[in-house]
């Protein structure tokens, strides 16, 4: 079950590869096991491998390969609760669940993330203003910590401290192995959506804060980061809410629960540095902008479509060739919105070009101390990785955010400082206190936790 | 670690009074300040670097570090990673000496030999098995053009810096599977304090821009590079001249 040479691992930004011993185990008792005999490299789980930087590598040392424990134990219909291993992607759970009529409360940008990767990195979704992040939907998680114990943790006891660090702390408090989450009632697999394409920044922000972004259930918007002055920021925001059966047209209305998006390519890894680039980029961003309606109402989509359009793509990340690319997602609270303007500016003015761009208003945070989301804007762009003072430009990003209160998202972090992660998160060092509590001897680390000294 | 962006957290420079060293660290310490061990026999120099680091807000060690004390050079390495991992390690130590009195005096051929090359593979074990189980780290190796091709005027030094450099090209190969970049540095003529008093050659280069195709290296873990990268085409047409004209080139 191990692998006999070191296996070289990247995140999906395909920056900072580095090597480790890869286990996949097949049992919970497997997984006990590899734990208990990790060596002084520690050990990490690793899922599908979403996370952009390096949360799931751990040079020198053991990773878990957690995506053969996947088996879906029981859909309850009526509660909707299912009970799942941790290597069970979102993926195959939305397909299992559809049948039953069920929906999976949180869906990030991609669905290829597996449950252990969506509670440990507390990721939210487009509903996050009317749906909370991952965690908020997690009834249970069990959880294998560097004793070697297998423990049942919940929301509320018996040791909600140590649940509540698990969710968000990036697997260093041990190993999620299974999970209860609660699953909502929904008639159909389409969304209604509304879209409405913006002149500016201001008019997105006007349309996020005029009361109607709670009428729908999602809600997030590309913006548009090579245009200045008058279009600065220009963005298409889609809007939508899931079917109900009646909504759908009578030929979706026979089987409304059906789900069809086969990947349709995967993307060779051909691509030369230097593809993306401000000229490519530019043109991409005024096709995006260009061929979304200016204004439309009620259109039928499925989630593909919808806001996980990459998802019909497999490796969309080797576009941006071999040094991989740099993606930065920040929030900063609700009432910053000339923080929000100033670093749009900064970007639209720089070198840095970035194409796949996200603006998203944050609901209600969660209770976990590492938790990203809070109440108000969060933005993410992506940059080539290896383009000159991109650091230097990054960190001056990351005084604006904090200035303003804000904070990066460990999940896409893979660049700034430990003091920067922190000055963040002020809830760190009780994060801190549990982490060191239920693993005192560093047994899980990963190499973000050496970078940013999260362990320490 | 080595960030997404190639910059790292800290780094080693054994001859830590080296220009070219101190250069490197420089070049990445401008990205973002980072942990730095300079290994170097005690000296004011080495407190001035280490000064001189400290302001620009590098946490500094200093260790000492004799190149020809070989039986050291495990603990030398052992306490360089004993404050946490090393992202970077640069091998940077060298003598030039006086090529008329290296290849007619045996004491002054052999210290040449025993620093360039001896000590330089000694390090190179220990820092291998370091780096292994790391699993992760860039050395860096200060080679040289010299060690292309031999020439009358500087062979004794050219032949170390040829075993020095066949030593960390196959170290290359052999740490590879271990997720451990080696690059070797081939540098050409290098205004510094180690060629003062030389005439400098046509096309002469700074630790300055070593340093900055260093760090290139580094960031792009690229395994062979020469300072300036032109040197490449000049060396690789100067092996292939026939003796009797390399004889009475000017070089």
């Amino acid at each position: 079950m191990a692998s006999s040479q070191p296996v070289r691992l990247r995140g999906w930004g395909r920056t900072a590869p580095t090597y480790a011993t890869v286990v996949t185990p097949r049992s919970v008792e497997e997984v006990v096991a590899t734990v208990s005999a990790a060596g002084p490299r520690g050990i990490i789980a690793r899922g599908l491998g979403r996370s952009y930087g390096d949360p799931a590598q751990n040079a020198g040392g053991t990773v878990l390969d957690m995506t053969q424990l996947a088996r879906i134990h029981s859909i309850d219909s009526d509660t909707g609760l299912v009970d799942l291993d941790a290597g069970v992607s979102l993926d195959a759970l939305m397909r299992a669940a559809l049948p039953h009529g069920l929906w999976v409360p949180v869906l990030p940008g991609t669905r290829q993330v597996t449950i252990g990767g969506a509670i440990a990195a507390d990721v939210h979704g487009k509903n996050h203003h009317t749906k909370g992040s991952f965690s908020r939907h997690v009834r249970s998680l069990e959880l294998v910590t560097a004793d070697g114990r297998v423990q049942t943790l919940t929301p509320d006891g018996p040791d909600p401290a140590l649940f509540w660090a698990t969710v968000g702390g990036m697997g260093l408090t041990g190993v999620i192995t299974r999970a209860t989450i609660a699953l909502h009632p929904t008639e159909s697999a389409y969304f209604v959506v509304d879209t409405d394409r913006t002149n500016d920044l201001d008019e997105l922000l006007e349309l996020l804060t005029d009361g109607s972004d709670d009428r729908y259930g999602y809600s997030a918007a590309w913006f548009d980061t090579t245009t200045t002055g008058r279009q600065l920021g220009r963005a298409v925001l889609t809007r939508g809410s899931l079917a109900t059966r009646d909504q759908l047209p009578p030929k979706l209305r026979r089987d409304p629960l059906k789900f069809d998006a086969p990947q349709l390519l995967t993307v060779p890894d051909i691509f030369p540095n230097g593809l993306a680039n401000r000229v490519t980029l530019r043109a991409f961003s005024e096709l995006w902008y260009r061929k979304a309606p200016k204004r439309r109402r009620g259109h039928i989509e499925n989630i593909t479509s919808f806001y996980q359009t990459l998802d019909v793509v497999g490796e969309w990340n080797r576009v941006y060739g071999s040094h991989g690319f740099l993606q930065y997602q920040f929030v900063v609270p609700m009432g910053e919105e000339a923080t929000i303007r100033r670093i749009v500016e900064k970007i639209a003015h720089s070198p840095y070009t970035s194409g796949l761009n996200v603006f998203k208003r944050f609901g209600a945070a969660g209770p976990a101390p590492l938790s990203f989301p809070m109440p108000g804007w969060t933005i993410t762009v992506d940059f080539p990785a290896a383009m000159r003072g991109l650091n230097r430009f990054c960190n001056e990003l990351d005084e604006l955010v904090l200035a303003a209160g804000g904070r990066l998202y460990l999940a896409k972090e893979s660049r700034a400082s430990a003091e920067t992660i922190r000055a963040g998160y002020p809830r760190f060092e009780e994060w801190r206190k549990v982490r060191a509590a239920t693993d005192p001897h560093g047994v899980f680390t990963s190499d973000m936790a050496r970078r940013l000294e999260l362990n320490t | 670690m080595i960030d997404a962006v190639g910059n790292p957290q800290s780094i080693l420079v054994l001859g830590g009074t080296s220009e070219i060293g101190l250069a490197i660290v420089e070049a990445f310490a401008s990205d973002r300040p980072l942990r730095v061990v300079l290994a170097a026999r005690p000296s004011e120099r080495l407190d001035a670097a280490k000064a001189k680091l400290e302001a620009r807000g590098c946490a500094v060690e200093a260790l000492p570090f004799d190149a020809l004390a070989l039986d050291t050079h495990a603990d030398v390495i052992a306490k360089a990673f004993a404050g946490g991992d090393i992202d970077v390690a640069v091998v940077a130590f060298g003598l030039l000496g006086d090529n008329e009195q290296a290849w007619t005096q045996i004491d002054t051929a052999v210290e040449l030999a025993q620093v360039n090359y001896t000590a330089a593979v000694s390090v190179g074990v220990a820092l291998a098995e370091k780096f292994k189980q790391q699993g992760h780290g860039s050395l860096v190796a200060l080679s040289s053009v010299a060690g292309e091709r031999a020439r009358r005027s500087n062979f004794v030094y050219g032949s170390t810096k040829a075993g020095f450099d066949a030593f960390y090209s196959g170290l290359t190969e052999a740490l590879r599977p271990y997720g451990v970049h080696v690059a070797v540095v081939r540098p050409w003529f290098v205004k510094s304090k180690m060629t003062a008093g030389l005439t400098p050659a046509p096309m002469a280069t700074t630790p300055e821009a070593v340093a900055a195709v260093v760090v290139d290296a580094v960031r792009k873990r690229k395994e062979l590079v020469w300072a300036p990268a032109p040197a490449r085409f000049i060396m690789s047409a100067l092996r292939h001249v026939p003796r009797p004209i390399f004889r009475r080139l000017p070089i």
